[in-house]
């Protein structure tokens, strides 16, 4: 029984027929049958069937145990080379000792506040800038060259000069993060002075508002998403800076951690520096994602 | 003769175009509206109402001529009159309620007697219950009511409203006329009202502007006899229709012209 059939008997009312093609009329308007494309094809939509949630998650926990089941057993059978990338369970072992015998925390919290400093900083700073340039056009103008100058330039290179600026203290750390991040903040909070309604500063006006009253009322509550969008990008750039600061000179922290592991060849240690690392980068993260939230709440569209 | 409540006398506004050449948007123009009238602006697209409001609001300069509200000079002074544009405008960061507070806001109130003076308003004038709602939970019409009682609370004496119903459907519309006559009587301002619907000129005003464009000027100052209140029925009824005829002559003849030109 051909498809034709099949359908028929499914659906005995509708009548089907093939598709007539698509042709070029001729001069007098009588089609002269040359199709202009190939007759027309039903498709079914392409839909993908969802997974059920507890599915992925051990889905994804499967990956993750099959990867360090086969980095153990590479190692122990000498296909991985065990002095360079160590083994899980050096790593766990070298963990232990790290968070009971070692000063961890110090590292961490060293660390975690020279982030969390650079970041408060660097983004109240770079929102503050970018707010201010609502009331001059032409201290914007002005500016404007010279923040895209500073946003160009790698502002990792001038680390070492921050080091020796700032000594090797918590100070030169949060200092590179307030680099990293102050830019980002004040050219996007630019965007969003650029794109406050004109419409509505003018009602503000016409109500014979002042312009600190327009710059409250309208400017600040508009530029507030824009503000908040960037904290996520900022929170990762604080913590790079102060990880790179670590890197060139430091005495705590867990990137000074990483390099001294590193130096010294025990490369357990090291990932067990990424790993606390990460940690910390996911809890700043979520954190974050909590203080947006909160905030987007505020100002709920 | 009484000094009118607002006067725009002689205001020309010229821009110059990009290619050296002057476009007259405004030319010479003469309005004058007592207290407590209601008064309609009607022309084609591109005779410069929005410019004579932004000009009455203080927010334009004109080239020529000025604007006198309370037999005061108010050209380019902002703060004068109410304004309403067809686009709402409400802060969608903002309650309903502290929406319509806006106006008092600016003007030193604070937030708590404010919204005390402004909350028993939204109840008689159709916003009760979304006191505390924000604007994108609001239909178009509820959203132009509550952008209405913003600035009718603003309490200044001269309201500007540039095609408030613009953007709503046929049926909210005349009811917001009505709400409208209501409340215009409830408060009794002087109110200026921009349209190029003929029919919502004629059933709202007590005089019309008929305006021709290119440039943007007054070709007609017609008054509308018909006794308050009114009832919908008025439209149905002969001084309704000349006048509404009268308007539309009026408007063709000079597009021709101008096309003819």
């Amino acid at each position: 029984m051909g498809i034709r059939e099949k359908f028929a008997e499914r659906f005995p009312v509708a009548d089907v027929r093939p598709v007539a093609t698509p042709t070029i009329p001729g001069p007098a308007g009588a089609p002269t049958g040359k199709p202009i494309a190939s007759p027309i094809r039903l498709r079914r939509l392409p839909v993908e069937r969802q997974w059920p949630a507890w599915f992925i998650v051990a889905f994804q926990a499967t990956i993750l145990l099959v990867g360090i089941g086969a980095w153990e057993t590479g190692a122990k059978l000498g296909w991985i080379d065990p002095f360079f990338w160590s083994r899980p369970s050096a790593i766990f072992a070298t963990m232990l000792t790290f968070f009971t015998a070692g000063d961890a925390m110090t590292d961490i919290g060293f660390t975690f506040r020279a982030a969390i400093i650079g970041f408060v900083l660097g983004t109240s700073a770079g929102t503050a800038l970018g707010l201010s340039f609502w009331w001059s056009r032409n201290y914007a103008m002005l500016a404007q060259p010279y923040i895209v100058c500073f946003e160009s330039i790698p502002k990792l290179a001038l680390a070492p000069l921050i080091i020796l600026v700032f000594g090797v203290g918590l100070s030169s750390k949060i200092a590179i993060g307030v680099a990293l991040t102050v830019v980002v903040s004040t050219l996007t909070t630019f965007s969003g002075v650029k794109s406050v309604d004109r419409d509505l500063e003018r009602l503000m006006y016409s109500l014979g508002a002042s312009r600190w009253q327009v710059f409250c009322k309208v400017v600040v509550p508009s530029v507030l998403p824009w503000g908040i969008s960037v904290l996520r990008v900022n929170i990762g750039l604080a913590l790079t800076g102060a990880i790179v600061g670590e890197f060139i000179a430091s005495q705590h922290g867990l990137g000074r951690a990483i390099l001294y592991a590193g130096q010294t060849y025990e490369i357990a240690l090291v990932w067990v520096a990424v790993l606390v690392l990460s940690m910390l980068s996911i809890a700043m993260y979520l954190g974050v994602s909590r203080l947006e939230t909160v905030l987007m709440r505020h100002i709920k569209r | 003769m009484p000094t009118p409540k607002i006067e725009l006398s002689g205001v020309s506004q010229e821009f110059e175009k990009p290619d050296g050449t002057v476009f007259h948007a405004l030319d010479n123009l003469t309005i004058r509206v007592d207290a407590g009238r209601f008064a309609s602006l009607i022309g084609p697209s591109g005779c410069g109402k929005s410019t004579i409001f932004n000009i009455i609001a203080g927010l334009q300069q004109p080239s020529r001529g000025g604007v006198i509200i309370n037999g005061r000079d108010a050209t380019g002074m902002v703060g004068g009159v109410g304004y309403m544009l067809q686009k709402d405008l409400l802060f969608p960061w903002r309650t309903v309620l502290d929406n319509i507070v806006l106006g008092l806001e600016v003007r030193g109130v604070s937030n708590q007697e404010a919204r005390a003076y402004a909350l028993p308003f939204l109840h008689k004038y159709g916003l009760g219950g979304f006191e505390h709602a924000y604007p994108s939970a609001l239909s178009g019409g509820m959203r132009q009511r509550a952008a209405l009682l913003r600035t009718l609370l603003y309490d200044s004496e001269v309201i500007l409203l540039d095609e408030p119903f613009g953007a709503l459907d046929a049926q909210t519309r005349s009811r917001m006329q009505e709400w409208l006559l209501q409340i215009w009587q409830d408060f009794g301002k002087t109110v200026i009202f921009v349209t190029h619907d003929v029919e919502e000129a004629v059933y709202l005003s007590d005089e019309i502007y008929v305006m021709a464009a290119r440039p943007g000027r007054v070709i007609a100052h017609l008054p509308v006899p018909i006794e308050r209140p009114r009832p919908r029925e008025i439209t149905l009824g002969r001084t309704f229709m000349r006048l509404k005829e009268d308007c539309l002559n009026l408007l063709n003849s000079f597009e021709q012209h101008a096309e003819a030109a």
